[in-house]
């Protein structure tokens, strides 16, 4: 226990590390040998891009979308009014009222920044690709179900009843897999996320089974710091009757309640935003249409969203695999200069599989200061700093 | 950022020493790696009809006909179903450390692990022994769910010619 508290203040290339396929999974397993959704690239420049469109950051503990300046500016904007408000409003109400005020306006705005970087940096539950032998199977039995034709009719779907409700679980042809009940495909993000809430850009991340209770404390926080703020700084123009200039946007008060109390009604429903929008459960669809979810009662619902257990990420990760990839032998290095961009660029054959796949590590100058392992057949995606990339220089 | 050259060498074997160090308890894996040709492999899928809990189907796959009992299989299978039943249950201490881990913003679990991982690790090792006892002896191989995301349950059939060889 407390080497695990000891070994997260070390940079993370120092960390010592156990390789354990269950041991702090990060990263979806991806399916590299089919090419992303028929992007029109060639099969040696696939490994170069996560077949996701995320961006990760320390040894891949940190997982983002590919767009993150709208994040950029929700940060700038909550420390900008947050500043504002304890440099020029909390020495007055200390004063003329009490001190608990600065106390509590620091709390919240610390839990605000806290589930805002959670939110934003955990993995919201991704899947995994198939591997190339389950997608092959799949289409095996999708043949078989549609009489070997050689024509397949799209879209292809399957029928489950949970809970006396009928679902179509729809097949995904960019992961090449039947999505699970409520999974959905983020396109931005280009992953399918298990209970896939909504993308927020705000947040600069898909919302899904992982992180959405992280999202539901920040915008509840948050609606508390705006109407904490709000309120005081209203009283401290009231009581000092100065003609002071009021640096709280009114508006974003309403709308980050209003989008409070829109989460609190799914949350107690047990619903996602996609389903809600769609009207999945929508009793205007059919008298017979009910959420095969819900727990039945508020309590549980909320209890279940909020408090239940959080499922782990997929794989793991940390600056030390490749090395002890290399010092084991189960890869050898051959430099291959490929790319123009990249300082080298190098191929890695492993014996690690009885396909006898090749993984290459390329090396990414910055800004991107890590370099990718991606393999064919073993499925993982390692982070490194750009220090280690010192061993490599052979 | 690049370090003069005896540092450099330094830094390699320290990080060389570092990465092989613990995997010298990890030794015996690299004999499980020269393995035979994989002659198919069997996906088992999930089953929804309880919801979204991880739950696999008991059905027997025809390709294992030849190598096992129904019976093992929906025995190994049913164990991984109670088993992650366990891990996502909804009970007070689930509860609890859900309430306790947002109390302390999610800092105690850098001293402890999730129920969930916990029960994580009891499967990996309830996979391992089934292998040693059951499915290795008979050339089959069962690959962890959670290495694919918890949507299949892998059985890796191998060829023929390595059934009851000792490994």
């Amino acid at each position: 226990m407390l080497r695990r508290a000891c070994s997260a203040l070390l940079p993370p290339w120092m960390r010592p590390w156990r390789w354990s396929p269950v041991w702090e999974p990060l990263m979806p397993h991806n399916d590299f040998s089919s090419s992303p959704a028929g992007r029109g690239r060639s099969p040696r420049r696939k490994w170069e891009t996560f077949p996701g469109r995320n961006k990760f950051y320390c040894d891949g503990r940190i997982m983002m979308a590919k767009q993150t300046g709208v994040f950029y500016l929700t940060l700038v904007l909550i420390l900008v009014t947050c500043g504002l408000f304890f440099t020029f409003d909390c020495w007055f109400l200390a004063e003329q009222l009490t001190p608990i005020i600065p106390v509590i306006g620091a709390v919240l705005f610390l839990f605000v920044i806290g589930t805002l970087l959670r939110t934003s940096f955990s993995d919201p539950g991704v899947l995994p690709r198939a591997t190339p032998d389950e997608a092959a199977d799949l289409e095996r039995q999708i043949d078989v179900a549609n009489g070997s034709t050689g024509y397949r009719p799209p879209p292809r779907t399957k029928e489950v009843v949970i809970n006396g409700q009928t679902v179509k679980l729809k097949y995904c042809f960019t992961c090449k897999i039947f999505r699970p009940p409520r999974a959905s495909h983020c396109s931005l993000c280009d992953n399918c996320v298990e209970r896939f809430d909504h993308h927020c850009p705000w947040v600069g991340n898909c919302v899904g089974k992982r992180n959405y209770r992280f999202f539901y404390m920040f915008i509840l926080s948050l609606s508390f710091l705006t109407v904490f703020i709000f309120a005081f700084v209203i009283t401290h123009i009231i009581l000092s009757n100065g003609s002071r200039f009021v640096v709280v946007c009114f508006f974003s008060v309403w709308s980050i309640v209003g989008l409070s109390g829109f989460h609190t009604y799914l949350i107690s429903s047990n619903q996602t935003t996609n389903e809600d929008i769609k009207g999945s459960w929508s009793s205007k669809r059919s008298k017979d249409n009910y959420n095969p979810y819900s727990y039945g009662n508020i309590f549980t619902n909320c209890c279940a969203a909020l408090c239940g257990p959080l499922p782990p990420r997929w794989l793991p990760s940390g600056p030390l695999y490749v090395c002890m990839l290399v010092a084991t032998g189960f890869a050898q290095l051959d430099p291959r200069v490929e790319k123009k961009k990249k300082p080298a660029a190098f191929l890695l054959r492993s014996q690690y599989h009885t396909d006898q796949k090749e993984h290459l590590v390329s090396f990414c100058s910055f800004p991107v200061p890590f370099f990718r392992l991606k393999t064919h057949s073993h499925h993982l995606l390692i982070q490194f700093q750009i220090l280690p990339s010192v061993l490599f220089k052979v | 950022i690049y370090f003069p050259t005896p540092l450099c060498v330094v830094v390699r074997v320290v990080l060389l020493y570092l990465s092989v160090f613990p995997l010298c308890h990890q030794t015996h894996s690299l004999q499980d790696f020269q393995r035979p040709a994989v002659s198919s492999k069997v996906f088992i899928q999930r089953d929804y009809s309880s919801g979204t809990i991880c739950k696999f189907q008991t059905k027997f796959p025809s390709e294992l006909e030849s190598r096992l009992d129904k019976q093992q299989f929906e025995e190994t299978i049913q164990t991984l179903n109670n088993l992650y039943a366990e891990a996502e249950k909804l009970g007070g201490s689930s509860y609890l450390e859900g309430c306790l881990a947002c109390l302390t913003a999610y800092t105690v679990f850098l001293c402890m692990e999730t129920h969930y991982e916990k029960v994580l690790k009891k499967i990996a090792r309830y996979i391992r022994d089934q292998n040693e006892k059951i499915y290795a002896p008979r050339g089959l191989l069962l690959t962890d769910p959670i290495e694919r995301g918890l949507r299949v349950v892998e059985i890796t059939i191998f060829e023929d010619r390595n059934i009851g060889s000792a490994r």
